[in-house]
């Protein structure tokens, strides 16, 4: 680099710029949060629901799944799922529910996880409560997820 | 080495390369898994796997970062280390901690761990990378406040250095950003939102830190560059890295609930994020090109290139390819991910740990450099590593791109699973990479007891 461009300059653009964006980013946090009430179907999150968010993360479902796009790629997306299996958390709860111990063989198989019926409904009806948040381009692309 | 204290370093590299062979063996069972989906079905499900090879991944990162700060802070600070004992004590606390909750994982289902940890009194796990049981997070917290109370401590009281400065600001961001990862609230979208503080802000904003001071700390020593040309490239580095990478975070807030301007703000900013390992490539050779002194230790010197290239490819490169939003919108979550995923953690943050490892542990064990033998079996390793994360690269990238094609571009889209059947052949063929990845971890572990004659010559 020519010797125009010193240290010091290089420095106070380190601390200047860092500095901004990270109040810019806090700003547009706070932004953020004033906007997400109106599209994250918080309306739906009940005691059911917050026992189903803690039915998925103790079982660490997102060890296989995305939801919303993160998590691991070994399994189905479940953001959707509830669209998937015709809204229907009967049928949520029947497949978890049915899935073979000992696996199948040669292929990729979900645990069977042992539910209780309250563990059940609580998972289905999270995952029914992740469906109906309003994703921008109403995303994922199709009903494959 | 100049300092006695320096000398802790050695137990945290070798604790982090144990580890790091951990992390591999997990890696080749879900590669399996991948292909033979029963494979070792229900023993090992492939949650408890994956879990095992992140974790894994992360705190034999965090043993190295700290190996090498305790390395290179009494150098840098012309002092010894503020107390060796804590640095001693914490890597005990560390290992232990780090050692129970593995076997956590692999003892018990997860369900009972949660139980067993009272994970219900605050609940934290189960989130991807944050699976760590609460109790294993706070120590985490723990043990980085010792160790950045005794980093900091060493540095404020002795000669403070550009390189020393910014690994601290880098080592003070990852424990902040770490106390995000307590907060877990049920609403999802605000779940996700504060989720990426930790997992963004690391990896695209204070561990370049690091990983910036950690290189030039490195430089300076086997090229012999005058220490100011160096810290200007490292203070414009980082300030590119942060200008872009802070709300550069909004390419995760594209589809989680969060408002549409995201998908605008993140697109720049994160197309921007780019620069600086682009930077970070141009200053690693052209530091080289310059150099004063030809050190022994080639060996570091190949590391470090390799790293500023291969990061650059993986977080530069494979990131620009999948960060603009309406890209995004397709490969999110897929295959896609888990190449760039690959090859940035393994360019970036294992090589950057791998270069200091190869320039400080011959000094740790009485030598400037390892002897011509040991020196070109670990280049060997290298290349063998290297090139098996390039083919692993390149065969996600085809499955991925695939995978995208057939579940969610086509006007007659399959469902997931037809679809990883479909493209199983490169599953297969990642797994074959990732046998020959092992052998080359293995073939650096031979490298430390390759016996020869040592190169002669002072320490710089
Ligand atoms: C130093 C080398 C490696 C690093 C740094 C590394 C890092 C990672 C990371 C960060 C993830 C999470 C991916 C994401 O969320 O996008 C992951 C997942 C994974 N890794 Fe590795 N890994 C390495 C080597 C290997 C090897 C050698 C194999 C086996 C052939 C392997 C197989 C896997 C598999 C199958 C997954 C799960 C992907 C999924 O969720 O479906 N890894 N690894
Ligand atoms: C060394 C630096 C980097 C590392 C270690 C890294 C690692 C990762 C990992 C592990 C993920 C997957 C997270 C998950 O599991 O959901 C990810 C996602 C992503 N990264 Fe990076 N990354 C780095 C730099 C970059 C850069 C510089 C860019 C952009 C130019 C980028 C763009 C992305 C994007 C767009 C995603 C989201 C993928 C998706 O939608 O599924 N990354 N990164
Ligand atoms: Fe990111």
């Amino acid at each position: 680099m020519k010797e125009t461009f010193t240290k010091s300059m290089a420095r106070n653009i380190y601390y200047g710029g860092s500095m901004f964006f990270l109040l810019v980013f806090i700003g547009l946090t706070y932004d953020t949060h004033q906007e997400i009430p109106k599209r994250d179907n918080h309306e739906a999150i009940n005691e059911v629901v917050a026992l189903g968010k803690r039915v998925w993360e103790e079982n660490n479902c997102i060890g296989c799944h995305t939801l919303l796009g993160e998590g691991a790629y070994f399994a189905p997306e479940l953001g959707n799922v509830y669209t998937r299996f015709g809204e229907s958390t009967e049928a949520l709860k029947g497949f978890i529910k049915s899935r073979p111990v000992e696996g199948i063989p040669g292929r990729r198989s979900m645990p069977q996880f042992n539910l209780s019926e309250e563990e059940l409904e609580g998972i289905a009806e999270f995952l029914k409560y992740v469906d109906g948040i309003e994703t921008a381009r109403d995303w994922p692309p199709n009903i494959q997820g | 080495m100049k300092y006695q204290s320096q000398l802790v370093a050695q137990k945290y590299f070798i604790a982090a390369l144990s580890l790091f062979l951990g992390q591999i063996l997990f890696g080749v069972i879900m590669g399996m898994q991948y292909v033979v989906g029963d494979f070792l079905f229900p023993e090992i499900p492939f949650n408890i796997a994956r879990m095992v090879h992140t974790n894994l991944l992360i705190v034999w990162l965090l043993f190295a970062f700290m190996g090498a700060s305790y390395y290179l802070v009494p150098e840098e600070s012309e002092r010894e280390l503020y107390s060796p004992a804590l640095a001693n004590l914490m890597f005990w606390i560390f290992l232990v901690a780090g050692a129970l909750t593995v076997l956590g994982y692999l003892l018990f289902t997860y369900s009972e761990l949660a139980a067993l940890t009272f994970n219900e009194l605050w609940p934290t796990m189960g989130r991807e990378f944050l699976e760590q049981p609460t109790i294993t997070k706070v120590g985490i917290v723990i043990v980085a406040l010792a160790f950045v109370f005794n980093i900091g401590m060493t540095i404020l009281t002795g000669r403070k250095t550009v390189v020393s400065l910014v690994l601290l600001t880098g080592l003070v961001g990852l424990a902040v950003f770490f106390l995000f990862a307590f907060y877990n609230p049920v609403n999802v979208v605000l779940d996700k939102y504060w989720w990426w503080w930790v997992v963004h802000l690391w990896v695209e904003g204070v561990w370049e830190l690091i990983l910036g001071a950690i290189l030039a700390f490195v430089l300076i020593k086997v090229t012999g560059v005058d220490r100011e040309v160096i810290e200007k490239w490292l203070y414009i580095i980082i300030a590119m890295t942060l200008i872009t990478g802070i709300i550069g975070t909004g390419h995760h807030y594209f589809w989680i609930g969060t408002p549409d301007y995201w998908q605008w703000l993140g697109s720049i900013f994160s197309a921007m994020e780019p620069i600086p390992f682009f930077m970070m490539t141009l200053f690693a050779f052209n530091m080289v090109n310059k150099r004063r002194r030809d050190h022994p230790n080639k060996a570091a010197v190949l590391w470090a290139l390799g790293t500023a290239v291969m990061a650059f490819l993986g977080a530069g490169v494979w990131g620009f390819m999948h960060t603009l939003a309406p890209i995004n919108y397709y490969t999110h979550g897929t295959q896609i991910t888990a190449a760039h995923g690959h090859m940035a953690f393994y360019g970036a943050y294992v090589m950057i740990s791998l270069t200091m490892i190869s320039y400080s542990m011959p000094i740790m064990r009485g030598k400037v450099a390892n002897s011509q033998a040991a020196q070109t079996l670990e280049m060997w390793s290298f290349w063998l590593m290297t090139v098996s994360m390039v083919f692993i690269t390149l065969f996600l990238t085809a499955a991925g791109i695939l995978q995208v094609y057939l579940q969610r571009f086509t006007d007659t889209p399959i469902t997931f699973m037809q679809a990883q059947e479909k493209i199983e052949i490169f599953y297969w063929l990642r797994e074959v990479s990732g046998i020959v990845f092992l052998i080359g971890l293995i073939v650096y572990f031979i490298s430390f007891f390759v016996k020869g004659e040592e190169p002669q010559g002072v320490e710089a």
